[in-house]
């Protein structure tokens, strides 16, 4: 097809201007793994650093060898592997039941779960019930108040709605109860589908910051996150950071390791996210 | 049980009403009985929701009363509306509603038309590859923790090791303080906003664009329309209707500002622009502990957000309908 002289300009114009774009998104990303490469005596002498003259792995060795951030990492490890088990359970559970038509009730449920949505009583009245569990400083208490929302039930049972209920009839002859039944057929045969919300619930649990660093006290239940930002405020060396360090104030090439090791998860299982975008994008949509 | 009453009501007017109560509550129960798994599976989910989103919402009572932590919600006294009372009078008040209505309207201006031009020019793009991968790149920021964007943030502006101020000083500028004036502070975080979330943004664009029906395009290429008048008359009346509903879902969400954002983004030299509901709530009722006071807080921007919320929805039902229309 001939494009005319005016079109030829503007696609040009758009690819240039896209690809600009794309360059402003990557750029702090490529900066930061580049200083973190970078020999901290480089980087303190020059002034600016594009591209190291000499590639150093020392920040990331310092790093993993100091006791603090190898814990950090397993903490937030643990709440991505556990918290996100324990998540699917109770929402893939719970949505499933509201998604069979053969349980009544199941209205009034869905609205009192939808009004969470709507409606949250603020930080406080959360803090106050976990201090009353006794949860203060425990990591069950991240994962519990962030275990499952409205939106999770809602996506899962507008899933298993897709599944027709004469499985279940199947299952009930073959002498399946509907427990036996969702964990023996329903649960495998939903796997794909399980395992993209499982990836939303990890990332989820692994970007967690405000809940934990409102419900742990003490630097050694600290996930990456709240280690993370401790260490970037850390400018005096007066704080905890640094005597978990145990030497003056992390250097910025430090800094950005750790930024790096804590992007790199995600990173990781960002190919397998993209897969399931629709129904991330859905929920970024409910939620406006 | 159920005969014996039937016994003594029959013949009345409402008795047919009573026997249908009946029935459907006898019926009922035994549908729960015959489902009885299906009820067992659904148990931990309802008493999570019960205990972890109910049982705070009963703890609102607090902000009616002086709770103390030794006394108990049961012992405390109660003050009725002191608390709220108290926050409308008090100056921070007004600070609080000014933060959260700037940062919101700044966000509606600059970051919202942001996604709608962004997919609007990838749907011009030719080349498969290029498209993917631009897209990839655009998507990946949604994904990442505030703490990191805040890392990044800090890398690219702070004043002495920020690596634009690296390069001001290059060329012989003076460096620039971005995080600590409180002039930018508010276009600082509608960059942050836009940086992580505009790509991910066009998602929803983008597939309504892939659901248009490509004979529009072809009567439109007939009349002699090149690709910048489709894109003008076709594609974005095409999209008008998720525009305009997310628009309006947009303002429904006025009274909220990311937290985690702006807490991380908070320091000294900005907070009198930087406070907004949230943290205002953190910090004078869990570094200070006044408990009862930021409940009142935290409650009135809850209830005016529900009100907000509600109201969106409705004309958001409304402006489908007229959309379609």
């Amino acid at each position: 097809m001939k494009l005319s002289l005016g079109e030829r300009v503007f696609q040009t114009a758009n690819i240039l201007v896209l690809g600009l774009i794309g360059l402003i998104t990557i750029f702090p990303i490529y900066y930061v793994v580049i200083v973190s490469f970078t020999d901290p005596a480089e980087y303190l002498s020059k002034d600016l650093v594009l591209f190291p003259t000499n590639w150093s792995l020392d920040s990331y060795r310092y790093l993993l060898s100091t006791s603090a951030f190898p814990q950090a990492l397993g903490v937030s490890a643990f709440l991505a592997v556990v918290g996100t088990a324990c998540s699917l359970i109770v929402t893939s559970s719970l949505a499933y039941a509201l998604s069979r038509k053969r349980m009544q009730g199941r209205r009034p449920i869905m609205l009192m779960i939808l009004f969470t949505i709507l409606f949250t009583p603020g930080i406080i009245p959360n803090y106050i019930l976990v201090r009353e569990l006794g949860l203060l400083n425990s990591l069950w208490a991240v994962i519990l108040v962030s275990l499952s929302t409205g939106w999770f039930v809602i996506l899962m049972r507008g899933f298993f709605q897709s599944i027709p209920e004469s499985l279940d009839e199947a299952a009930a002859i073959d002498g399946c109860n509907d427990i036996t039944a969702f964990f023996r057929i329903v649960l495998p045969l939903s796997m794909p589908a399980i395992a993209a919300f499982g990836l939303f619930f990890a990332v989820g649990y692994w970007n967690q910051y405000f809940n934990a660093m409102l419900y742990l006290n003490s630097p050694d239940k600290w996930p990456i996150q709240v280690l993370l930002q401790n260490m970037l405020v850390d400018a005096s060396g007066s704080s905890m950071v640094s005597e978990t360090f145990n030497q003056p104030p992390p250097s910025e090439t430090l800094k950005m390791a750790a930024v790096v090791i804590a992007i790199l998860p995600i990173v990781m299982v960002y190919p397998f996210l993209q897969k399931h975008f629709a129904k991330g994008a859905m929920v970024g949509s409910i939620k406006g | 049980m159920q005969k014996t009453e039937l016994g003594h009501i029959s013949g009345s007017g409402s008795a047919s009403r009573e026997t249908k109560k009946l029935r459907t509550r006898s019926s009922f129960i035994s549908a729960v009985r015959k489902n009885r798994y299906l009820y067992l599976l659904a148990l931990p989910g309802i008493l999570y929701f019960l205990i972890f989103k109910y049982l705070p919402m009963w703890g609102i009572v607090i902000s009616f009363q002086n709770y103390s932590p030794y006394a108990g919600v049961f012992n405390s006294n109660w003050v009725g509306f002191d608390h709220f009372r108290r926050f409308f009078s008090n100056p921070d008040f007004w600070l609080l509603f000014r933060n959260t209505m700037a940062i919101n309207l700044l966000n509606l201006t600059l970051f919202f038309p942001l996604p709608i031009i962004l997919s609007l020019l990838l749907n011009e793009l030719r080349g498969v590859l290029y498209k993917r991968v631009l897209q990839s790149v655009f998507y990946l920021p949604h994904f990442l923790s505030w703490v990191i964007i805040f890392s990044l943030t800090f890398l690219m502006f702070s004043q002495g090791e920020g690596i634009i101020n690296k390069m001001l000083v290059f060329f012989g500028q003076d460096p620039y303080p971005f995080l600590t004036d409180p002039n930018i502070f508010w276009f600082m975080l509608t960059g942050q906003s836009i940086w992580k979330e505009a790509g991910w943004g066009t998602i929803l664009f983008l597939a309504a664009i892939a659901g248009i029906d490509q004979q529009q395009y072809e009567a439109a290429k007939m009349d002699g329309a090149g690709r910048l008048r489709q894109m003008w008359h076709v594609t974005l009346p095409s999209i008008r209707t998720v525009i305009v509903i997310l628009l309006i879902l947009r303002l429904g969400d006025m009274m909220d500002v990311g937290f985690e954002q702006v807490f991380l983004m908070y320091n000294g030299a900005v907070s009198h622009v930087a406070e907004v509901f949230d943290t205002y709530v953190y910090r004078v009722g869990i570094q200070q502990g006044q408990f009862s006071y930021s409940t009142a807080v935290g409650l009135f921007k809850s209830v005016v957000g529900l009100v907000l919320v509600l109201g969106a929805n409705y004309l958001a039902k409304r402006a489908g309908e007229e959309g379609i229309y």
